[in-house]
C-alpha cells in the first residue's frame, strides 16, 4: 500500500460521489443530498492531493503547507464571502465569473505542466489543447460576465467578416501546434494562448444578451473540457472523469435550451442572431389597452384561476417578493395561482426557479411550459410580469418572425391577460408583441415591484 | 332598445329566458328590460329580484311587443299576436319541424331567430342553447335514476354488512351522455359507456367512467374525420353490446338522438332481461325514445319490473339552474347582436351564426340557411349530441397529414446524422489506435466519463438546472487539486503560477457549493 495508490482509491471514491451528486440534483428531493455528496467528494479529493502535494513536493513539505493552506484560506475567504453575499438574481453573473476562473487555472496549469514534464509528443498536444479550450473559457466567460452585469452593452458585437476571423484563429492556431511540436519552446504557446483569448473574447461578444442562458451554460461545458484536458496533462484519472462529467451536463443544458428556444445550436455559437434577423418579421401595428393597478386587483379578486409568467424583467425589478406576497394573499382568498416558467425566461436556465424560490414561493405551484399551456384556456387572469419574447404568439402566428417556431407560453388564450412593462419597447430578440395589441390584453405599465405592491395595496382586506 | 322577457308555461315548463344576474348583463349591452309579472316564479325567481337587478315588470302586451322577445317555447297564436312587426323574437323554434309556424312568423313581418339552429361552430358554443339543455338532462336523467332505483348508487361498508355500488350504462357519449356519466360518477356509481365513436374513448374515461370497446360495433377513426353511417353488421354488433350491457346494468341511461329522430338501442327483449328494479331513462324520448317500450313524457314500470322514465321536461325540472344558463346562452347571443353595445340590435346576415340562426326575416322564411363554409372546428366531439353525425374534421386530417410529411423527413435526418456520427465515430477509433496504451486508458475513462455525464443530466428538472450549473461549477474547480499538486515545484515561476491558479480554483470549489447550498435550501414545497 503506497501513497499514490490510497490517493488513487480516493480519487475513485471522489469520482463516484461527484457522479451521485449530479444524479442527486435531478430531483427536488434529492437535490440538497446531491450538494452535500459534491461537497464530501471534493473534501476527500482535496484531502488526499494535500498528502501526495506533500508526499511529492520539492522543497520543504512546511514551506508546501504553508502555501497549500493560504491558497485553501483565499479560496474560502473570498468563495463564502460571495456565495453569501450574493443576490439571486445576480446568480447569472457569479457563475459566468466562476467559469472565468476553472479557465483561467487551466491555462496556468498547462504552462507549469510544459515546464515541467517531459516533452513527448502526446504531452505536447495535450498541453496545448489544454491552454487554448482554458484561454477561451476564461475570456469567453467574463465577456458574458462583463455582460450580464451590464457593465457591457448586451448586443451583439457584429465584426465584418467574423465567422472567417474565427476560422482564421483556428487555423492559425493549428500552424501554432505544428511548430509547438517540431520545436517545443514556449513562445508558440503564448503566441496561441494571446490568439485564444481573443477568440474567446469575441465569441462571445458576438453573442446577443437573449442568447446569454445559452452562452452561460455552454461556457460551463468548456470549463468542463478544460479541466478534462488538464487531466489528460496531468495523468489524472479524477480530472477528467469530472471534466467529462461536467462537459456533458453544460453540453446537454445548451443544447436543450437551444430545442426550447426552436435554435440552432451551431447558429447560436457562432453568434451573430438578433443584429441579423430582427428586422424580417411582419410589422405588428395597432392600439393596446391599458389598465389600473387597482382594476388588476378586482381581477384577481374576481379570478378562480390565475397564472402568473414571469420573466426577467421581474428579476431586474427584484419584482419576486411582492409577487410572492400577492401568490400568497389570493392563495388564502381561494383563488388557484400557478407560475408558468418557460425555459429560457431569466438569464439563465431555471433562473426563475430560483427566485421564486428565494422568495418563498412553493415549488410545485411553479409549471413548465409543456405542464401549463393546455392550461391556459381555462384560466380567467394571466399576470404577464417582465416578459417578452416567450409569450409571444408571432412565434406561433408568423412564418417571417425571427423568433418562428419557438415553443412559447400561449397566454392570449386565457380570458384576461394583463402585461407588466416599463413601455412598448421590444424584447431581447427585437421582435414586437403581437399580444400587446389583442383584444383581451392590457397593459400595466411601470416598475414590476411598484405596480405589484399597488396592487398589493389594492386588493380588499382579508375576509 | 327594449328586450321583453315573457312569462311561459306551456306544457309546465318552468323556465325564463332571463334571471336576474343576466338581466344585468342585458342592461349593461345598453337595452331596457321588461319582464313579464310572474315570469320566473316557477324558477323561483321573484319580481323584486329582477326589478333589483334593474328590469321593468309589466304585462303581457308589452312584453309580446318589445322591439325584441326572448323567451325559451314558441309563442301560441294568441301570443304572435301581439308581436309587433319588425320586431326579433329569439326562441326555440325547432324549425326543422315547424314550417307553418315559421310561415306565420315570416307573414307577421318578425325576424325570428332559433336558438336551436345555432351552427355548430366554435364561436358560437356559448348560444348553443341545445347544448345546455342537453347538458341540464343529462344531470337529471341521473337524478330521476336515482329516484325510481330502489338503492344506493355508492357501495357502502357498514356493520351490517356491505352493499355493491350501483352499474350504470350509459349509451352515447355526447354532452347529455357525457353529463350524465359525470354525475353518475360523482354519486359513486359504476359507470360504463358506449358510443360507436372510438375516439370519445379518452373523455369518458377522462370523467371516471369506463369505455365499453367493442371494435366490431365500432368506426375506424377515419383518416377524413367523416363518421361514416353504420353498416349492417356494426349496428348488430352494437345490438348485441346493449344487449349484455343492460342486462347486467342496474341503470342504463340512453342519449341518441339524431336530428329530432331516436334510433333503437333497447329493445323490448333486451328490457325483458333486465333485473327487476333496474331503471332505464330515455333521453331521446322526445323523439319517440331510443328504447321501444318508452312512452314519452311518462314513467312506466314493466311486467317485469324495469322503470322506463320517457320524461321529456328533464330541464324543466331543475329550473334555476336551467334559466340561469339558458339566461347566459341568450345574452351571449345579444352580445353578437349589439357590436357596440349601444342597445341597437344590428342583424349581420354576413355572419354565419346570425344567419344559421335566422329562420324568418323581412317577410321571407329564410330556413335553412345556405351551408356554413367555417364548420371545420365543429366536430371536435365533446360537445356534439351522442351519435349525431360528427362535423367536418379537415383541420385534424390536414394536421395529421402535415405530421406524417414531418416525421418522414425527420426520419431522414436521423438516418444521415446516424451515419456521420457512425464515420466519425470510426476515425476517432483508428486514430486512437496509433495511440499509446497510457492515453488510451484515459481516453476510455474520458469516454465513459461523458456518457455518464450525458445520462445523468438528461432527466434534470428545469427548475433545477440554476443549481445544477452552479454545483457542476463547484465540482469543475477540481482542477485545483492539479494546481496544488504543482505547488511544491522548486520552480519559483511554477509556484506562482500554481498558487494563483489554485488560488481562484478554490475560489470556485468553496462559492460554488456553498452557493449551490443557498439556493437549494430556498426551493421548499407547499402545503
Amino acid at each position: 500500500m503506497t501513497l499514490t495508490s490510497v490517493a488513487q482509491v480516493a480519487y475513485l471514491v471522489a469520482a463516484v460521489l461527484f457522479i451521485l451528486s449530479l444524479a442527486g440534483l435531478s430531483k427536488q428531493t434529492t437535490a440538497r443530498r446531491g450538494n452535500l455528496l459534491g461537497m464530501v467528494g471534493m473534501g476527500i479529493a482535496i484531502a488526499a492531493t494535500i498528502a501526495l502535494a506533500l508526499d511529492q513536493s520539492e522543497r520543504a513539505w512546511g514551506a508546501t503547507a504553508l502555501l497549500i493552506a493560504c491558497v485553501l484560506l483565499i479560496g474560502a475567504g473570498v468563495g463564502i464571502y460571495r456565495a453569501r453575499t450574493v443576490e439571486m438574481t445576480q446568480m447569472p453573473e457569479l457563475i459566468a465569473l466562476l467559469h472565468s476562473f476553472v479557465g483561467l487555472a487551466a491555462v496556468l496549469i498547462g504552462y507549469n505542466s510544459f515546464l515541467t514534464e517531459g516533452h513527448d509528443a502526446m504531452h505536447l498536444v495535450e498541453v496545448f489543447l489544454g491552454v487554448l479550450i482554458g484561454a477561451v473559457t476564461f475570456t469567453g466567460s467574463i465577456v458574458a460576465f462583463l455582460k450580464l452585469s451590464a457593465r457591457m452593452p448586451s448586443a451583439p458585437l457584429t465584426l465584418p467578416g467574423r465567422h472567417a476571423l474565427n476560422a482564421g484563429i483556428l487555423v492559425a492556431s493549428a500552424g501554432l501546434m505544428v511548430w509547438f511540436l517540431a520545436a517545443p519552446s514556449v513562445w508558440p504557446l503564448i503566441l496561441m494562448t494571446v490568439l485564444a483569448l481573443a477568440l474567446g473574447y469575441h465569441l462571445v461578444a458576438a453573442i446577443g444578451g437573449g442568447d446569454m442562458p445559452v452562452v452561460v451554460s455552454m461556457l460551463n461545458s468548456y470549463s468542463g473540457w478544460a479541466a478534462a484536458a488538464a487531466g489528460f496533462m496531468l495523468g489524472n484519472d479524477l480530472l477528467i472523469v469530472t471534466g467529462a462529467l461536467v462537459g456533458a451536463s453544460g453540453a446537454i443544458l445548451s443544447y436543450l435550451m437551444c430545442k426550447a428556444m426552436n435554435r440552432k445550436f451551431l447558429a447560436v455559437i457562432l453568434g451573430g442572431f438578433g443584429g441579423e434577423t430582427a428586422s424580417s418579421g411582419a410589422e405588428v401595428t395597432g392600439s393596446h389597452q391599458e389598465v389600473t393597478a387597482a382594476a388588476t386587483a378586482q381581477m384577481l379578486v374576481d379570478a378562480r384561476s390565475v397564472v402568473i409568467a414571469p420573466g426577467y424583467g421581474m428579476a431586474v425589478a427584484k419584482a419576486q417578493y411582492p409577487v410572492a406576497d400577492l401568490v400568497s394573499r389570493l392563495r388564502d382568498q381561494g383563488v388557484q395561482v400557478r407560475f408558468a416558467v418557460h425555459p429560457v425566461a431569466g438569464r439563465l436556465p431555471g433562473h426563475m426557479n430560483v427566485l421564486l424560490a428565494e422568495a418563498r414561493v412553493p415549488y410545485d405551484i411553479v409549471l413548465e411550459l409543456d405542464e401549463i399551456n393546455s392550461d391556459f384556456a381555462d384560466t380567467d387572469v394571466v399576470l404577464v410580469i417582465g416578459a417578452n419574447d416567450t409569450v409571444n404568439p408571432a412565434a406561433l402566428d408568423d412564418p417571417g418572425s425571427p423568433i418562428a417556431g419557438m415553443p412559447v407560453l400561449e397566454v392570449w388564450n386565457a380570458g384576461q391577460v394583463v402585461v407588466f412593462k416599463r413601455s412598448m419597447a421590444t424584447g431581447y430578440a427585437g421582435v414586437q408583441n403581437p399580444l400587446f395589441f389583442k383584444d383581451n390584453t392590457a397593459m400595466l405599465f411601470g416598475d414590476a415591484k411598484a405596480q405589484v405592491e399597488a396592487i398589493l395595496a389594492a386588493l380588499p382586506a382579508r375576509v | 332598445m327594449k328586450i321583453g322577457i315573457p312569462h311561459q308555461s306551456v306544457d309546465g315548463s318552468t323556465l325564463v329566458a332571463a334571471t336576474p344576474k343576466t338581466v344585468e348583463a342585458l342592461t349593461a349591452l345598453g337595452y331596457d328590460v321588461l319582464v313579464e309579472t310572474g315570469a320566473g316564479q316557477a324558477a323561483t325567481l321573484g319580481d323584486e329580484a329582477y326589478l333589483v337587478a334593474g328590469a321593468a315588470i309589466t304585462d303581457a302586451a308589452s312584453v309580446w311587443g318589445a322591439d325584441i322577445v326572448a323567451a325559451y317555447q314558441a309563442p301560441t297564436a294568441s301570443q304572435r299576436d301581439l308581436l309587433a312587426p319588425g320586431a326579433v323574437l329569439i326562441c326555440t323554434l325547432a324549425p326543422h319541424t315547424s314550417g307553418a309556424l315559421i310561415a306565420d312568423l315570416a307573414a307577421r313581418g318578425v325576424t325570428a331567430m332559433a336558438l336551436d339552429a345555432v351552427p355548430r361552430i366554435s364561436r358560437a358554443q356559448s348560444m348553443d342553447v341545445l347544448s345546455t339543455m342537453s347538458n341540464v338532462s343529462g344531470y337529471r336523467a341521473v337524478i330521476e335514476a336515482a329516484q325510481a332505483y330502489g338503492a344506493m348508487f355508492a357501495g357502502q361498508v357498514t356493520a351490517a354488512g356491505k352493499t355493491n355500488p350501483a352499474t350504470v350504462f350509459v349509451i352515447g357519449a355526447g354532452v347529455a351522455g357525457l353529463a350524465s356519466l359525470g354525475a353518475a360518477v360523482s354519486l359513486g356509481a359504476q359507470v360504463r359507456a358506449f358510443d360507436v365513436r372510438p375516439e370519445v374513448a379518452e373523455q369518458i374515461e377522462s370523467m371516471g367512467a369506463r369505455f365499453v370497446h367493442a371494435p366490431a360495433a365500432q368506426q375506424e377513426v377515419s383518416a377524413d374525420g367523416y363518421a361514416k353511417p353504420l353498416t349492417e353488421a356494426q349496428l348488430a354488433a352494437a345490438l348485441d353490446v346493449y344487449a349484455q350491457e343492460s342486462a347486467r346494468a342496474d341503470v342504463v341511461i340512453t342519449t341518441a338522438l339524431v336530428r329530432g329522430s331516436a334510433p333503437t338501442t333497447i329493445t323490448a327483449q333486451m328490457v325483458a332481461a333486465m333485473k327487476p328494479g333496474s331503471v332505464i331513462v330515455d333521453l331521446a324520448a322526445s323523439g319517440g325514445g331510443n328504447c321501444e317500450l318508452t312512452v314519452p313524457g311518462e314513467a312506466v314500470l314493466t311486467d317485469n319490473g324495469v322503470h322506463i322514465i320517457g320524461y321529456t321536461d328533464l330541464p324543466s325540472r331543475m329550473p334555476q339552474h336551467t334559466s340561469q344558463l339558458l339566461g347566459t346562452n341568450i345574452v351571449n347571443l345579444v352580445k353578437l347582436l349589439t357590436p357596440a353595445k349601444d342597445g341597437a340590435a344590428v342583424l349581420d346576415m354576413e355572419d354565419p351564426i346570425v344567419r344559421g340562426m335566422t329562420v324568418a326575416h323581412a317577410g321571407e322564411v329564410t330556413w335553412p340557411p345556405p351551408p356554413v363554409s367555417v364548420s371545420a372546428d365543429a366536430g371536435s366531439g365533446a360537445v356534439g349530441n351522442p351519435s349525431e353525425t360528427e362535423g367536418p374534421q379537415e383541420r385534424e386530417a390536414r394536421l395529421a397529414a402535415e405530421a406524417e410529411r414531418a416525421s418522414a423527413l425527420e426520419a431522414a435526418r436521423k438516418k444521415r446524422n446516424a451515419w456521420s456520427i457512425g464515420i466519425a465515430g470510426g476515425a476517432l477509433a483508428i486514430a486512437l489506435c496509433f495511440a499509446n496504451p497510457a492515453f488510451l486508458m484515459m481516453m476510455t475513462v474520458f469516454i465513459l466519463a461523458v456518457f455518464i455525464g450525458y445520462y445523468v443530466i438528461s432527466s434534470v428538472s428545469h427548475s433545477l438546472h440554476t443549481p445544477l450549473m452552479s454545483q457542476t461549477n463547484a465540482i469543475s474547480g477540481i482542477i485545483l487539486i492539479g494546481a496544488l499538486l504543482q505547488l511544491g515545484s522548486s520552480s519559483l515561476v511554477v509556484t506562482v503560477l500554481a498558487f494563483i491558479a489554485a488560488a481562484v480554483a478554490s475560489i470556485n470549489v468553496f462559492g460554488g457549493f456553498l452557493v449551490t447550498y443557498r439556493m437549494l435550501g430556498m426551493f421548499q414545497k407547499g402545503a
